[in-house]
């Protein structure tokens, strides 16, 4: 029926949260993405921030990222047990896979309008052959000549 | 030469918008600023996806106050603007960005 949709989970914590409670937190959350068959692509902690504005009598924050795949009810049921979390002072979920998707295909779209320019002019359609390590080996060698 | 700016006097502000950079002179001291051109930072960069997570990129949008710097000013384009616009409300909301300071 409809596709999976990619969400990215931002929440804070405390600062004196203890790594179990983080794990616990985790855990919470991977349970519900599994009942709603979704998966957790991703895990980042920032690590201690500070906050711009207090939240609870906090001024520092501990932020964690989820990168999760998953149906519009499962980040409902998220959205509804974060709220009532109270060790989670804030959280946000935001939709991703369609910004991406036409983030991608704008530069797609770049990408051959700059191969059809060079063709025009005669010129081989990818700027670099190899744009690895060699090509910026040839540049650095470049400036080295110059000097 | 000189029948332009016969002309330019003439047409009064209209003329002298046209001339661009020049128009500055010629207005009395009215207006003797000159009109920086302005370029969305994000077309330049081709940069399609403004993150709400990069404090970095979006920081040169927020004056000292916290709001958002309008169009007008920053010289980015609509449609920068826009997803600017909603990365910076994102980033406010998790506490990277204030809403107000004073």
């Amino acid at each position: 029926m409809s596709q999976p949709r990619q969400y990215e989970l931002v929440y804070i914590v405390p600062p004196e949260t203890t790594e179990e409670a983080l794990a616990d937190l985790h855990a919470q959350i991977a349970a519900i993405v599994a009942r709603f068959e979704g998966t957790i692509d991703a895990t980042e902690n920032w690590g201690r921030r500070r906050l711009a504005y207090e939240i609870a009598r906090q001024k520092e924050g501990i932020y964690v990222l989820e990168l999760m795949t998953g149906s519009g009810e499962m980040v409902k049921e998220i959205d509804r047990r974060l709220k009532v979390i109270d060790l989670v002072i804030r959280h946000l979920v935001v939709r991703v896979d369609e910004e991406m998707r036409v983030a991608n295909r704008r530069k797609a779209e770049r990408d051959e309008a700059v191969a059809k320019r060079r063709v025009a002019r005669g010129l081989p359609p990818e700027v670099a052959a190899e744009p690895g390590a060699s090509g910026r080996s040839e540049m650095e060698e470049a400036e080295v000549n110059h000097e | 030469m000189s029948e332009e700016r016969g002309r330019g006097g003439r047409g009064g502000r209209g003329g002298g918008e046209r001339g661009g950079e020049r128009g500055g002179e010629r207005g009395a001291g009215r207006r003797t600023f000159f009109r920086r051109r302005r370029v969305c930072k994000f077309c330049v960069d081709k940069n399609d996806h403004i993150s709400y997570k990069d404090v970095r990129l979006l920081g040169p949008f927020i004056p000292e106050r916290g709001k958002i710097q309008p169009r007008r000013i920053s010289g980015t384009c609509a449609t920068h603007q826009r997803k600017l616009q909603v990365a910076i409300k994102r980033a406010r909301q998790l506490a990277l960005i204030p809403y107000v300071t004073d």
